[in-house]
């Protein structure tokens, strides 16, 4: 767990009345892909916003690669290495595929190269290169947004629950996606339901329960104790 | 722009015919309209004639309107005050058309068109600068909250139009068109006015270029998509909120322009112009769907054309006519027609 590429300490978010997270500590590893799981409602999507600054903590640190960025705004730190990849995915519908890769690449022209890359990941995309992406379907969505994220090198990627509602064939290409880019050396904090894709890409994992981290380890530990999934998280994933 | 694309083309159309056909339809609507004018005048040259006159009405109404629609997309705010940018850029744009009468009251298309650009420029300028001020003074601490807005907004419009009444006096001001821009050319047995002619081409020039701007430009994408998904742009790295002022500020020196030609056309001008323009804007803006230009530019045509339709054939009904417009649109598709913001 040494240099980690993200540490949340003691972080606490409020969405109107409502207090979310209840001082969450989390570290994320450089390298490799950090499972954050839990039941529906825990907080993992409140713990993705908070970090990409969608909303802000009311208390605790957030520091990335090594710097404070508790009080930047999204943009800035989308531009010091985050990238974020929505669990509604976030495409602009009205813009064509092409558009949306365009803007992805917020620090210049499209990469190429990475563009090729992308392409052989999600073949649809080129396919559908000139289409509104309002068009695409569910699957071709979720390529577009994650495909998005890739456009440009980040340190993390912040991706939620990339495979919901989407059918085998489909899970199977983004699990190759996201192993891919793992491959590369990219760090992903990853929340995902499906435990086969879990137990697929997770190098370590963390799990929420009540706004706060109830359990952090190697990710092959949880998978291989259907004891703790049932302590943790109410249920074993092996069945699912 | 574009990037070294692939040359693979899409494969099949995954929209259906019906999609398509449904998408089209508003823009069916302002030939649709143009054609039920012909038929209901009867008058080839009073239809020409009042067809010409509501496109220029339209293209007036689209320069007000197109900032609004924008900064109602960007940031989801409602911003009341519009109509103060209109009249303050009536006033200083035809203070400078009246300080350079000897340009505008000679036979010379040069000088009369060189004294409406520089009074253009002038309102321009200032509109956009009172935009600055009113998005940092007045519109920035109430983000987020629109009933705030709409009071703030509405306080500082009453309190912009007080300013013009110390600066300018309490009374309307009458003016003439420069020499060149008065009278009207014959075409097919009708007269057209020739400012009315100068409005439509000056309205289609400005939309093609919003176009342009907006389809073709990395910063036309930024605004495209933080109308539809502002929180995604912000993620990908872009300062949203420095985009809004840009928009806010054009949008106000878009305000201004159409208050110089509101002016020139009307050849009066009042404190209370913008605030009476407003309810056409607002028309404008939410049956054309909040954040779309190309709706909000429709719309503009259609309320124009209605209104010179309906005030010659039914005066009485001309009242009523844009109202009855907005109805008849919101219960076709009540998010307006071409919906841009989807959900905020």
């Amino acid at each position: 767990m040494s240099d980690p590429i993200l540490e949340l300490s003691g972080v606490h978010t409020g969405i109107a009345q409502y207090h979310i997270l209840q001082g969450v500590d989390l570290v994320v590893p450089r390298g490799g892909v950090t499972m954050l799981l839990g039941r529906n409602g825990v907080g993992k999507t409140t713990t993705l916003r908070t970090i990409i600054g969608h909303w802000q903590a009311k208390s605790g640190s957030l520091r990335f690669d090594g710097a404070d960025i508790t009080t930047l705004p999204t943009p800035a730190r989308a531009r010091a290495g985050i990238g974020f990849v929505p669990e509604d995915m976030g495409i602009f519908s009205d813009l064509t595929v092409e558009e949306n890769m365009i803007l992805a690449a917020a620090s210049g022209p499209l990469d190429q190269a990475r563009l090729e890359w992308i392409f052989a990941a999600f073949p649809p995309l080129r396919t559908f290169w000139r289409s509104e992406a309002g068009n695409l379907s569910g699957g071709q969505k979720q390529m577009l947004s994650i495909a998005r994220a890739m456009a440009e090198e980040r340190a993390l990627y912040l991706i939620d629950e990339p495979t919901k509602g989407l059918a085998p064939a489909i899970i199977s290409t983004m699990a190759g996606a996201l192993r891919d880019l793992k491959n590369k050396g990219a760090s992903i904090l990853l929340v995902e339901q499906n435990f086969a894709v879990a137990k697929a890409l997770g190098d370590t994992a963390a799990v929420m329960d009540d706004g706060r981290i109830v359990w952090a380890g190697r990710m092959a530990e949880l998978a291989g104790d259907a004891a703790l999934q049932e302590r943790l998280m109410g249920l074993s994933m092996e069945a699912h | 722009m574009t990037t070294a694309a692939p040359d693979h083309a899409p494969k099949y159309a995954q929209v259906s015919l019906p999609d398509r056909i449904g998408k089209a339809m508003p823009l069916l609507l302002v030939p649709l309209l143009v054609v039920l004018g012909f038929l209901s005048i009867g008058s080839p040259s009073s239809w020409l004639t009042l067809t010409v006159s509501g496109l220029a009405m339209g293209m007036m109404i689209f320069i007000m309107a197109s900032g609004l629609t924008l900064v109602f997309g960007l940031m989801d705010v409602i911003n009341f005050g519009h109509g103060a940018f209109i009249s303050v850029g009536a006033y200083v744009g035809i203070s400078v058309l009246l300080g350079l009468e000897s340009w505008t009251g000679v036979p010379s298309l040069l000088l009369n068109v060189a004294a409406v650009i520089a009074a253009v420029i002038a309102a321009m300028c200032v509109t956009g600068a009172l935009g600055w001020g009113f998005e940092r003074v007045i519109v920035r601490p109430v983000y987020g909250a629109h009933l705030k807005q709409i009071l703030v907004t509405v306080g500082g419009l009453i309190v912009i139009e007080q300013m013009i009444h110390v600066i300018w006096g309490p009374d309307e001001i009458y003016l003439t068109r420069p020499e060149m821009l008065k009278g009207a050319v014959t075409f097919a047995g009708a007269a057209i006015e020739k400012y009315r002619l100068l409005a439509v081409v000056f309205g289609l020039a400005l939309f093609v270029a919003m176009r342009l701007v907006l389809k073709r430009t990395k910063i036309g994408l930024i605004v495209r998509a933080g109308v539809q998904n502002g929180e995604m742009v912000e993620a990908l790295g872009y300062r949203l909120r420095l985009v809004f002022i840009g928009v806010f500020i054009a949008g106000s020196a878009l305000a201004g322009l159409g208050g110089v030609m509101w002016g020139l056309y009307q050849e009066v001008i009042t404190a209370g112009m913008g605030e009476e323009m407003m309810i056409l804007v607002f028309i404008v803006v939410i049956i054309g769907g909040l954040g779309s230009v190309e709706g909000a530019f429709i719309g503009a045509l259609l309320v124009g054309l209605l209104q010179n339709y309906v005030a010659f054939l039914e005066p009485k009904l001309a009242l009523i006519s844009n109202i009855a417009l907005m109805t008849a649109i919101l219960m076709w598709r009540p998010q307006g027609m071409m919906p841009v913001v989807k959900a905020k």
